[in-house]
């Protein structure tokens, strides 16, 4: 197709907004965070004048940011696993048999996604702490304890977003693996999840992005040994200075394993969103 | 399954563990204090409603704006498409926390680089008498430039998925009958995404409506007036002056006031589709 100067134009624009729009927070990220102290402190510049890469070394001893690391990355791996895990099975069912309640649970699962989180934080930690009372489990201020939590909120997006997925899938296929004398588990796992790779893909990344970088249940139900990066970026500034080339060397450092993460797999997840969510 | 049943029956009745327990029952006194408009606590709730909900319409409207334009520039094939498509996901892939708080910087008001840009970039503003960007009246602008930073891509996301499923003779063909880009958009690409939208604008609705990370982080602590969103209300209420109680009925009110809204959000695109 042939492109009018016209399109040629608007293109051009709005690819020139959009890019400076996104890319400016990102930039002054970069820079600032190989600025020194004086400089992010005293009239801002566009260009560091002073390079440095001392305020990556800074990070990790003004505050203990590698065991937050270790904290958040065992968070949200298990809370990512124990959920693919449940909803694989939870989609599976939805998709494939019709039963009593099929709808209400959809139903519920997708009116989940309008609770405000904040309902949810003051009646989870009063669980917590009844289950601590007569079980002697302690939850809250344990990694345990967030891991249930990010469960709570990532499940009903995943089953829902991998049921929309399996149901793309045509039953034909189960059904043939059935004469050929397949178990319901050994449809599961032989023929539905290895065709719905990208949906599975696309509801883990999801689930790993949500709990990387929820802020306010881990404010609230963590302790100093069990804080993640959400809330330990915060302690850059309780103290006596605002050190702010070391927030931004520190936001790039926990952004970067995300984000390239989520660029390597973006091709997955939009086909996993476009097929799963969008029906 | 059972499990996500048994969740999400928990979640429902969450909010009644959370009543009882901030004993001595009050009845309804808490829903009376923040439904009485002329009261003070009610006087606020109902300005954080209402911030809250020119908050959302604005993110919304532009972030599917800004998603729209970036998807359909980027449906035709043309050298570094990748790059930009990698490019717009950025925000969407960072950490909540690491965005705001690099947004956050540069509204510092005079170590940023916004102050920097207008004042001493392009002039627009008095270098002397620099404004403030995150306590005062300006603060909305802020969280609203923020939020919508960060779920646009989403929108982009969406919409670039929906886009790939548009068959490209179904363009070819209306161009043969002598249809302008904007003509074809109206005609072909808005109708033909229209499932996505459905999903996409009450989605994004929900999310903006609830979303309580970016004032949080933007604003720390204390949120200004102007900055008073309804999640961050309903916190301030409960974690900061321990109103527990009156926490919690707020909270009810407003999943009641998002069921109300999806419910009659569905309805009418069912009937709509229905009469179609």
């Amino acid at each position: 197709m042939r492109e009018t100067t016209g399109s040629r134009w608007f293109r051009v624009v709005v690819l020139l907004f959009l890019s400076i729009f996104t890319a400016a927070p990102i930039y002054v990220m970069i820079t600032s965070a190989l600025k020194p102290l004086g400089d992010v402190q005293g009239n801002f510049t566009w260009w560091p004048s002073n390079l440095t890469i001392q305020p990556f070394i800074d990070i990790w001893s003004t505050v203990p940011l590698g065991e937050y690391f270790v904290n958040s990355l065992i968070v949200s791996t298990a809370a990512t696993l124990l959920s693919l895990a449940v909803a694989i099975f939870a989609s599976f069912a939805v998709s494939r048999y019709r039963f009593r309640g099929r709808s209400v649970f959809t139903t519920t699962v997708l009116s989940t996604q309008m609770f405000p989180g904040v309902l949810f934080l003051l009646p989870l930690y009063l669980i917590f702490i009844n289950i601590n009372q007569s079980f002697g489990i302690q939850l809250a201020g344990t990694r345990t304890g967030l891991i249930i939590t990010y469960l709570t909120f990532s499940l009903p997006f995943a089953i829902w977003m991998l049921a929309g997925y399996l149901d793309n899938i045509p039953k034909e296929l189960d059904e043939a693996a059935r004469v050929d004398g397949a178990s319901a588990l050994g449809v599961l796992f032989r023929v539905v999840l290895p065709v719905a790779r990208p949906g599975v893909i696309a509801v883990a990344i999801y689930c790993f992005m949500t709990s990387w970088g929820e802020v306010l249940f881990a404010s609230v139900l963590t302790t100093q040994d069990s804080r993640t990066l959400a809330v330990g970026l915060g302690e850059y500034s309780t103290q006596v200075n605002v050190y702010w080339n070391q927030i931004m060397a520190a936001s790039l450092v926990v952004s970067i394993p995300v984000v390239v993460g989520f660029l390597l797999l973006q091709r997955s997840f939009v086909a996993g969103l476009a097929t799963g969510a969008v029906k | 399954m059972a499990v996500g049943v048994w969740m999400s029956f928990i979640k429902l009745t969450k909010f009644f563990i959370a009543n009882w327990s901030a004993a001595p029952f009050a009845g309804l006194d808490n829903y009376k204090l923040a439904l009485d408009f002329n009261g003070a606590m009610g006087q606020s709730l109902l300005n954080s409603f209402a911030i809250t909900c020119a908050f959302t319409i604005l993110v919304v409207g532009f972030s599917w704006l800004f998603g729209m334009g970036g998807a359909v520039v980027l449906q035709r094939t043309f050298r570094g498409r990748a790059i930009f498509r990698t490019l717009f996901l950025v925000p969407y892939a960072i950490p909540v926390y690491a965005g705001v708080i690099a947004w956050k910087f540069m509204f510092q008001r005079d170590t940023g680089a916004i102050n920097f840009l207008l004042g001493d970039n392009l002039h627009l503003i008095d270098t002397a008498d620099k404004p403030f960007w995150l306590i005062g009246d300006n603060a909305f602008i802020s969280v609203v430039v923020v939020t919508i930073w960060r779920m646009w891509p989403f929108a982009f996301l969406m919409l670039m998925a929906g886009l790939q499923s548009i068959p490209e003779e179904v363009y070819e063909a209306s161009a043969v009958d002598g249809a302008r880009p904007f003509r074809q958009w109206r005609s072909i690409t808005v109708p033909m995404l229209s499932p996505v939208n459905r999903v996409l604008v009450l989605v994004m609705f929900l999310w903006t409506f609830n979303d309580f990370n970016t004032p949080y982080v933007l604003f720390g602590g204390a949120q200004p007036p102007a900055g008073d969103l309804i999640s961050f209300h309903i916190y301030s209420a409960s974690f900061l002056t321990l109103n527990f109680g009156f926490g919690a009925a707020m909270s009810v009110l407003l999943l009641l006031f998002l069921l109300l809204v999806t419910g009659l959000y569905l309805f009418i695109l069912n009937r709509r589709s229905r009469n179609a």
